[in-house]
């Protein structure tokens, strides 16, 4: 705001009309109202394929052999909450990769607002806010989904939804601090690879951690996307094990916490140089 | 780092006033930036472009609607309000994005070489345009490799030769302290022109320049000189008389030597 008691245009406007990130966090409102409709097929049907495949066609198989190891709930039971959780962190490396990276380099939404009174902070928070958003559109979707189908256990599955959409940031902000430094968009071929992939399959997702080697369980144990799956299923299924559960808030909350203080200075230092 | 985008390496800046790198923010609600690259986002409409970036300086949707109006009358684009900016034009582009810097109605304009890459129609547009501008009390920060851009819409203008100022003035000082009011051009048969230029080394020119296809005289009335020229028995293929100019400015001040 303004210093010294100076009145400078705009500064007392942008204060009666939202601060700083939020003007940024228009600009991607804008954006999206022209291109939602190519991300419906991701947003809107990925996330049912994925219940129908998983749960369902796999669910039937692996039933038939007992659901003793998976806590004695049906295998969709089982692993909607995960893939509710396994989602929001897809649509986070989704949203705080190339997007990050092409305002600088491809349609230059940063450095178009970087003439204006928006600081690099305000820019990344603004662009943080609209992927929050975004995740949390989506985690809604499936955690309706998950209601539709029956492949839920308790109403405290209202609760994996914020939970999904934190579990989510612990990922877009970090990633975003890294993607607006990245050189060329060829690195995140490797977060996709060498990222998402392990952790979406040895993260207690689609199997319970229980059946990975001990110093491989340990590992998941330090992932954050099985911090985000243990607190979604057990509220999806309504076994809360509170001291766990605020372990697993903890973990997700520092590493959002810690991406979002990175980012106001990466994109300082890419953008204010 | 006069647009508060770049911080100072060395030395003193104050802009507006202020200190560019404590008040950043609220110097740069007060200028307009027109960037050489557009910086316009090609899926939006041209009024939605114009949105998002009043937004951005905080002005409230109505002022915005309220400027838009105006400022596409004023670059002559509101009749393509409507229209995605992707398939305009590369002069209709620099319209708008001339247009998005004046939506906070800035005291200073700041255009990175406006007019590059424009048909010469596109240009005269732009550059009248600039001049309102300026005519309205608008200062405009301009840098340009066309010096008959500068000769435009400059009042005063600096020369800058790897980063240092080689001169400074108005356009007319300048050619007046640089370069003479009229340059002739002789161009001779290529197996004449060494020997030309031998004879005309002692011409009583306040310059002369010989270049590889050419000979310059840096003359105060050119007809005379081609006139004595001819009588000391050259005959140039062709020749050419024409005023001084900021370009002949700029090439004794910077050399001919192309570099970088």
């Amino acid at each position: 705001m303004a210093s010294a008691g100076i009145a400078v245009p705009g500064a007392g406007i942008g204060w009666r009309y939202g601060s700083r990130s939020v003007r940024a966090f228009g600009c991607w409102l804008t954006v999206y109202r022209r291109i939602w409709r190519s991300s419906i097929w991701s947003s809107v049907l990925g996330p049912l394929f994925f219940l129908g495949a998983m749960g369902l066609g796999l669910g039937g198989l692996v039933d038939r052999h007992g659901t003793a190891s998976l806590g004695g709930v049906s295998y969709l039971a089982f692993v909607a909450p995960a893939i509710l959780a396994t989602g929001a962190m897809n649509t986070a490396m989704g949203e705080a990769s190339y997007p990050v990276f092409g305002s600088v380099k491809w349609n230059k939404i940063y450095v178009a607002a970087q003439a204006s009174p928006l600081r690099p902070g305000d820019i990344f928070r603004g662009h943080l806010m609209f992927m929050t958003m975004r995740i949390a559109m989506n985690a809604a979707l499936v955690t309706v989904y998950m209601r539709a189908l029956g492949a839920t256990r308790s109403a405290w599955v209202v609760l994996a939804w914020p939970v999904a959409t934190l579990t989510g940031l612990a990922f877009a902000a970090p990633i975003a601090a890294w993607a607006v430094t990245v050189k060329s968009e060829n690195n995140f071929a490797y977060l996709f690879r060498f990222g998402m992939m392990p952790l979406m399959l040895f993260s207690g997702t689609f199997f319970p951690i229980s059946q990975l080697p001990g110093w491989l369980r340990l590992l998941a144990y330090a992932t954050p996307l099985w911090h985000g799956v243990d607190l979604c299923r057990m509220l999806s299924l309504g076994h809360v094990d509170l001291p766990l559960a605020l372990i697993n808030v903890a973990y997700l909350a520092v590493l959002a916490g810690l991406g979002v203080w990175a980012g106001a200075r990466t994109y300082r230092r890419r953008l204010y140089a | 780092m006069i647009g508060c985008v770049s911080p100072p390496t060395a030395g003193e800046l104050t802009i507006l006033g202020r200190d560019p790198v404590r008040d950043g923010s609220a110097i740069r609600a007060r200028l307009g930036v027109v960037p050489q690259e557009d910086t316009l986002d090609v899926e939006l409409t041209v009024v939605e472009n114009l949105l998002v970036y009043g937004r951005y300086f905080g002005l409230p949707r109505r002022v915005i609607r309220e400027r838009t109006a105006a400022l596409l009358e004023f670059v002559q684009l509101a009749d393509r309000a409507r229209d995605k900016v992707d398939p305009l034009s590369g002069g209709l582009k620099r319209r708008l994005t001339i247009a998005r810097s004046l939506i906070n109605e800035p005291e200073i304009l700041i255009l990175d070489e406006p007019t590059t890459g424009l048909d010469p129609q596109a240009r005269h547009v732009v550059w009248d345009r600039l001049f309102r501008l300026k005519q309205r009390g608008v200062t405009l920060i301009l840098t340009t490799h066309y010096m008959d851009e500068a000769e435009q819409l400059c009042d005063r203008l600096v020369v800058m030769d790897h980063g240092r100022f080689a001169a400074e003035g108005s356009p007319r000082d300048l050619i007046t302290h640089y370069c003479s009011p009229e340059v002739l051009e002789l161009r001779f048969n290529p197996e004449l022109h060494d020997l030309a230029a031998d004879k005309l080394k002692d011409f009583p020119a306040e310059r002369s320049e010989v270049l590889a296809d050419r000979i310059l005289l840096y003359v105060t009335d050119g007809d005379a000189a081609l006139a004595a020229v001819r009588a000391s028995g050259l005959e140039p293929v062709t020749s050419l008389v024409r005023r001084g100019t900021l370009e002949d400015v700029f090439l004794r001040l910077t050399g001919r030597r192309l570099e970088d």
